[in-house]
């Protein structure tokens, strides 16, 4: 079947496999490797993007059921060489260290800031539920989070 | 802080210096293996054994019938492809029973998981779909599940071993002083605690990618592992391939925790196969997979008895652990128990001291280095005997933990299994983190609700671990019979443009050696840390090393690349003593610059000397031309960080649901080279030390079925569940090293379990409850509860 969907503001169109994964249609077919897979059951959020502004588990959608959206992935974040003030945050907080999880973490992160600008701890930490890091114990994830948050208001 | 800190040559040193790995990280720039795009590569498909324990017999023919698939094999098929089984590297005993382990089980699968048949496809989703064509026919055996059932070899593992005990490992110094103590104490505990089964869970699951080179002969192995530099060699025993041509390289690795410490039978098939197919073979592995393919950790059943005087001081410890070996010996199952054995007596001064394990085999995934690998048990044990023991003599917890302190003045420290804890000194550990968590103020809280009746039970739990890193003095694992040695190797070059490499044989997969290594070389030769690059992780490139595991990178690797920056540095003043004509005595060498002493205008900065040194138009008679250095640093000890825990807990008695309330740890890494990075290794690891005690399971059902073997029922905690980290620290630098540097990687896993179990425990025991297996879940806690309960009435 085919597909077309914009990534990061390229428009791209495949013929894919019905039962293709997002996910894989990303990684494999339009070569974004940044967008991990950690899991088979969506428990770990690894595979987060941005479909048409909302973040999603890429491993839970189709590739045909993306087409036509538009599509942001941790590569399309950073511009002209400047990270995204999310990814900064992650940076100066030490939010990140075997940076596994940090495509699909921050990609949650920016989308969860988009809902709700000004989020309380308990706020940031319900809303990355979906998303599991095996080595910060959060702590700083959270920092950044919410340092960013607060970078965005001023 | 406590002590005198090593003053460093520079700022850099000690600053909160930010990573220079996150950048690519950060943008998804960072290539895991299964990133790597390898044109024309096959995948292979394992067939893993669906029972715990049986006979098989497989037919691999329906498999090859299915499109795409190139060739399949069972374990009859490959015989011929080993020169070696797979490899257990650490014999603890000279009379160690060990099964045969091969990659492809021959005959009788053993667990739910061992790989019986292997498909290869021309795609992963071919070789997926060949893997459920094979037909495997099981002839069921009785399952080996519980683990102190399994040590009374009423059925076995492996009928041929004759008996499910691999080996059993004694550590007594002096027998009768131990029967004296407990003779004469005045107090005695005696406690049995389980360390349950973990999976490690690294968020990048396993990976391999093969790429042959068939008429050179050469193999370039990726692999997401923690020891490249161990796995060539064991490639290279294992399949036959001489071990000059393999080179392996673990790109970008998302975690290991322990669990990436080992040489894998999809490693080495993914290398024979190559070999046999003369193609590309690679495999990556499933998260479902994972839970059975890959190692667990811990899995203990530990009796700990001390023996104390009146006022509560001890005088003996002895210990009896069961090991759940799990149906095989990975690369060193046998051995992490040892890794705890010389710490059950904790920080205490305890005198008399008597260990011994058994190591059992089961029909279950082998168990392996797990996040702390044996010092998480021991300070499990001690650190709840410890409280155990408070209640028995009738004193605080904090107090009975002060009245056996090691003192301060007796380090080093000879412990009576046989260490020399380099330094420590734990007082103000324990007082800081008492004051920070408010303990007189939590203690009156405690009070007032218990007299008020409240059912909102609070704990405070205390844990005061020490452990033993920086891995380790060779002649110390040639005494454990371990097999390799426990040095780094180091480079540090100088380029001709005044740029630094520095090639290290430490093979990081979170813990940002590129950062702290670039502050180490910035600090002794005077130069921007961003002009540094670190080369690892690739054995071409670093051909010496082996590898992080055991908090040990920083105070063997780190340590390597300090004394090749001073051997460096000394070539250089030669050098810049030669051009500018005066002793080397006359040179200062300080922010980069090698200083006329009392000429201030006559210098000359280290990229200057690395030019001339590549020039080589005016060197001192004799001298090799360029200016880098190769340093192999075998330490002379262990190093002894330590560290106090509290957690503070409200226990529901109606639900026995366990809020973590506060979290609060000073730990003691001696000099930090960078304190962002060492938070954030506490941070992680206090984590997996509560989802010990919290959450997490591997739990078998009796046929040795897996029961928590995906991510929906594995409770690998996420930022909701987190506690937010009180840290501090305190400064005790070892002497074992030049920096004062003693390792953090597994700090937080150590210390976190006992101190929420024993917060846990503090809370109920106005009920009765003296225990509670973890992971503590709500109905594990409930019914404790219960039974404390039903027993009083
Ligand atoms: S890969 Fe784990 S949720 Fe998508
Ligand atoms: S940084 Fe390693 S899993 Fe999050």
């Amino acid at each position: 079947m085919k597909v077309a969907v914009t990534v990061n503001g390229t428009k791209q169109e495949h013929e894919v496999e019905p039962r293709t994964l997002l996910v894989h249609y990303l990684r494999e077919v339009v070569g974004l490797t940044g967008t991990n897979i950690g899991c088979d059951t969506s428990s770990c959020g690894a595979c987060t993007v941005l479909l048409d502004g909302q973040s999603v588990k890429s491993c839970t959608v189709l590739a045909v059921q993306a087409d036509g959206a538009e599509i942001t992935t941790i590569e399309g974040l950073a511009s002209d060489g400047q990270l995204h003030p999310m990814q900064e945050a992650f940076r100066q907080h030490h939010g990140l260290q075997c940076g596994y999880c940090t495509p699909g973490m921050v990609m949650a992160a920016v989308s969860l800031l988009d809902e709700n600008p000004a989020p309380t701890e308990a706020e940031v930490r319900e809303g990355l539920e979906g998303n599991l890091c095996r080595c910060t114990g959060y702590h700083n994830i959270v920092k950044a989070v919410l340092a960013a948050a607060e970078g965005a208001a001023s | 802080m406590t002590a005198t800190e090593t003053p460093a040559a520079t700022t850099v040193l000690g600053s909160r210096l930010l990573r220079k790995e996150d950048p690519a990280l950060l943008t998804g720039e960072g290539r895991y293996v299964d990133d790597l795009v390898v044109p024309g590569a096959l995948w292979l498909g394992l067939v893993r054994s669906t029972v715990a324990h049986a006979r098989v017999s497989v037919d691999v023919g329906p498999a090859l019938d299915a499109p795409g698939v190139v060739a399949a094999f069972t374990g009859d098929d490959l015989l011929d492809a080993w020169a070696a089984p797979l490899p257990c590297a650490w014999p603890v005993t000279e009379d160690m029973k060990a099964p045969e382990h091969r990659p492809v089980a021959a005959g009788t699968a053993c667990y739910v998981g061992d790989i019986v048949a292997v498909v290869v496809a021309e795609s992963r989703a071919a070789a997926r779909d060949a893997v459920e064509a094979v037909l495997v026919d099981y002839d069921e055996l009785p399952a080996v599940v519980d683990l102190e059932e399994a040590a009374e070899d009423r059925v076995l593992v492996h009928e041929d071993l004759g008996t499910n005990r691999s080996y059993t490992w004694e550590l007594t110094p002096d027998a009768d002083a131990v029967e004296r103590a407990f003779a004469e104490a005045a107090h005695t505990v005696s406690e049995r605690y389980v360390q349950q089964r973990l999976i490690p869970a690294a968020m990048e699951p396993r990976g391999v990618v093969v790429v042959p080179a068939p008429h050179g002969g050469e193999y370039t192995v990726y692999s997401s592992t923690q020891i490249p530099h161990i796995l060539k060699v064991m490639l290279a025993a294992t399949t036959g391939v001489p071990e000059h041509k393999i080179r392996v390289i673990a790109p970008a690795v998302g975690g290991g925790f322990g669990s990436k410490l080992n040489v894998y039978a999809e490693e080495v098939l993914a290398l024979a196969l190559a070999r046999k197919l003369g193609r590309p073979v690679r495999w990556t592995e499933e998260r479902s997979e994972a839970a059975v393919a890959t190692i667990q950790g811990r899995g203990q059943i530990q009796h700990i008895e001390l023996a104390a005087d009146a006022a509560g001081k001890v005088t003996a410890v002895r210990v009896r652990l069961l090991a759940d070996l799990g149906a095989y010996l990975q690369l060193v199952t046998p051995g992490i128990p040892l890794l705890g054995a010389f710490l059950y007596h904790g920080v205490y001064d305890i005198p008399a001291y008597s260990f011994s394990c058994t190591g059992v085999f089961t029909t279950k995934t082998p168990t392996d280095a797990y996040r702390g690998a044996g010092r998480p048990e021991a300070t499990y044990a001690i650190e709840r005997a410890m409280d155990a023991l408070a209640v028995e003599v009738g004193v605080d917890p904090a107090e009975i933990r002060r009245r056996n302190f090691i003192p301060t003045d007796a380090f080093p420290y000879s412990s009576a299994p046989g260490l020399v804890f380099d330094s420590g000194d734990y007082e103000p550990a324990l007082a800081r983190a008492l004051e920070m968590v408010g303990y007189e103020e939590l203690r009156a809280e405690q009070a007032r609700r218990r007299e008020s009746g409240s059912t909102a039970h609070l704990g405070v739990g205390i844990s005061f671990y020490v452990e033993m890193c920086g891995l380790a003095p060779s002649r110390v694992l040639a005494s454990l019979n371990f097999g390799a040695g426990g040095w780094e190797a180091a480079t540090v070059r100088v380029l001709p443009t005044g740029m630094v490499q520095v090639v290290t044989g430490t093979s990081p997969h979170g813990q940002g050696h590129e950062t702290s290594w670039s502050m180490i070389v910035a600090d002794r030769l005077g130069v921007d840390p961003d002009h540094v690059e670190v080369l690892h992780s690739d054995t071409d490139v670093s051909p010496h090393g082996l590898d992080t595991y055991g908090s040990r990178s920083l105070a063997v690797g780190g340590t390597a690349v300090w004394h090749a920056c001073e051997k460096v540095v000394a070539k250089a003043r030669t050098i810049a003593a030669h051009q500018l004509e005066v002793a080397e005595e006359d040179l200062e060498f300080s922010g980069g610059q090698f200083q006329v002493r009392g000429s201030p205008d006559r210098a000359m900065p280290i990229q200057a000397v690395a030019f001339q040194a590549f020039l080589a138009h005016d060197l001192p008679e004799g001298m090799e031309p360029g200016l880098s250095a190769q340093v192999v640093w075998d330490p002379p000890n262990f190093t002894f960080p330590f560290g106090a825990h509290i957690a503070v807990v409200e226990v529901d008695e109606e639900t026995g649901r366990v809020q973590l309330l506060r979290y609060v740890a000073v730990d003691d890494c001696g000099n930090q080279v960078n304190p962002l990075i060492v938070e954030g290794q506490v941070h992680g690891g206090i984590l997996q030390g509560v989802a010990q005690a919290l959450w997490e399971e591997a739990a078998y059902d009796g046929d040795g079925n897996l029961r928590s073997a995906t991510l929906a029922d594995y409770l690998v905690p996420s930022a909701a569940e987190a506690p937010s980290y009180e840290l501090d620290h305190t400064v005790t630098p070892s002497p074992t090293n030049p920096m004062g540097v003693k390792g953090v990687g597994e700090a937080g896993t150590i210390g976190a379990a006992p101190a929420v179990m024993n917060a846990i425990v503090d809370a109920l025991s106005p009920l009765g409850v003296t225990d509670i297996d973890m992971p503590a879940s709500p109905h594990r806690v409930w019914s404790a509860i219960r039974a404390a309960k039903e027993a009083q009435q």
